[in-house]
């Protein structure tokens, strides 16, 4: 294997990572993208807006906010620490939480688009043969927005690889912990240590290469979402 | 000659006239010197009418920086291993490098009575998380793994660590007391010679190697009047009442 240890380890970490967040996401952007998809409330317009608020913010405001709010004297640290869990910065699921934020807006706009897209007109249809609002989601809009979906998911799972600067600021750089690929590149470099930054950059690109070219392969004509 | 081109020549003349006097000095500075730099470059801004570009940061990313043409005309250092490579590759002047300051280590909390004045807060580790500078590229994190290594607690602290990519990064893991302590430098918790707040013990010298940080001219600031200026501003009197106000030794 031309790649050292470590630096399978920072892959199979981030892939860990990327796989938990996206998985999260799926359940709890689902329900927001939802309700963005179909309310007629005036908080629409805010909530989208702190929704795509991590597209925007540079990640050192989100990595300053959360170092500060999950420290000890933080709100949230003061709640985990209460709950027994402990702290969250420089642990794994530290950094799960604060990819969840940094990864919102990847999972439901696309699924918000999707559920804009099937309309009103299918679940009316399907509310006129009895079926319950719930029924209605799991078995028309559910099917019917999955291609957004999957593009949602891929997204999601891609950013997240591709995260670097949240982490940088909450992981601590542990290895095997909080030490994924991104971090482990920098650290390469830092350390002049040129050729194994190359080599584990490479497998990032072709990674990220794939990823789109799958993207865009299996969806060439955006209309048909 | 037309008044608005006399007046374009008398602008040029006088930005001219205030340039040769008034340069900007472009210096990149070790992260555990950020402190004392921004008070002796206030100082010496007011003295020489120059003005300092400083940026600071690990010293290895500096290196990187340097080798791959960034504009720095100075550097002050974290160690002295960087100057002498540099000036070795012909990427700094030879015979400019000196030592402006030797660093202090310090074990810190930001708790009070946390950490101990002899360090036995290390023996007993009733901690979870320890900060320390990434001992690979930043000469704090070295020192901290040579004293640690030296007390023979090394295996029994090292899974507490958490990485700062250097020493400022490392400072704010315990200042947000995310770490309960961490080893970082004097300068960063000491002014006028006190310790500001916490508690800490002052790691001896004779733990680790000595921290000899050392400044040198680069490649870009070559004869540059400014850069020079600087350089003996740092080894002046006032400069080093500075320094030496920030724990620092020489």
């Amino acid at each position: 294997m031309f790649l050292t240890d470590t630096d399978l380890q920072s892959i199979l970490l981030t892939l860990r990572l990327a796989s938990v967040v996206t998985l999260i996401l799926f359940l709890v952007g689902t329900p927001v993208a939802w309700w963005l998809a179909r309310t007629r409330s005036r908080w629409k317009g805010p909530i989208g807006a702190v929704v795509a608020l991590p597209l925007v913010l540079p990640p050192s405001v989100l990595g300053f906010y959360l170092l500060v709010t999950m420290g000890p004297n933080g709100p949230v640290g003061q709640l985990t620490q209460a709950l027994g869990i402990g702290l969250l910065p420089f642990t794994f699921w530290g950094l799960v939480v604060a990819s969840v934020f940094y990864s919102f807006p990847f999972m439901v706009q696309p699924v918000q688009n999707a559920f804009e897209a099937v309309g009103e007109r299918p679940l009316e249809v399907a509310a006129t043969l009895r079926a319950s609002p719930l029924d209605a989601f799991f078995s028309v809009a559910l099917p019917l927005a999955l291609p957004g979906f999957l593009t949602a998911g891929i997204l999601t799972f891609a950013h997240t690889v591709g995260e670097f600067g949240v982490v940088l600021m909450i992981g601590g750089n542990i290895p095997g912990v909080t030490r994924v690929a991104s971090v482990q590149i920098y650290d390469h470099v830092e350390a002049m240590e040129y050729s194994d930054a190359h080599r584990l950059a490479a497998v990032m690109l072709i990674f990220s290469f794939l990823v789109l070219l799958a993207l865009y392969l299996w969806r060439p004509n955006p209309k048909n979402t | 000659m037309k008044p608005i081109v006399k007046l374009a020549f008398a602008v040029t003349l006088l930005t001219a006239a205030l340039g040769a006097r008034a340069d900007d000095i472009q210096v990149a500075v070790a992260a555990n010197f950020t402190a004392p730099m921004k008070e002796i470059a206030a100082a010496f801004e007011k003295e020489t009418g120059h003005k300092i570009q400083a940026a600071y940061g690990a010293t290895g990313k500096f290196y990187a920086q340097i080798t791959n043409g960034a504009p720095f005309e100075a550097l002050l250092s974290a160690d002295d291993a960087t100057p002498t490579k540099l000036v070795a590759e012909g990427a700094a002047v030879k015979g400019t490098q000196f030592t402006y300051a030797i660093g202090t280590l310090v074990l810190w909390s930001a708790k009070p009575g946390f950490v101990d004045d002899q360090g036995k807060v290390l023996a007993k580790g009733k901690f979870e998380k320890i900060a320390i500078a990434n001992p690979k590229t930043a000469p704090y994190g070295a020192a901290a793994v040579e004293v640690l290594t030296g007390l023979k607690l090394l295996d029994q602290v090292s899974p507490k660590f958490v990485t700062g990519e250097n020493i400022a990064q490392t400072f704010q893991f315990v200042s947000t007391g995310n770490a309960e302590l961490g080893f970082v430098a004097l300068s960063q918790v000491m002014k006028d010679g006190k310790i500001t707040e916490g508690s800490a013990w002052i790691v001896p010298g004779k733990l680790h190697e000595t921290i000899r940080q050392d400044a040198v001219i680069l490649e870009k600031g070559k004869g540059k009047p400014a850069v020079i200026a600087l350089m003996d501003y740092l080894k002046g009197d006032k400069a080093r009442e500075i320094i030496k106000s920030f724990g620092y030794e020489f």
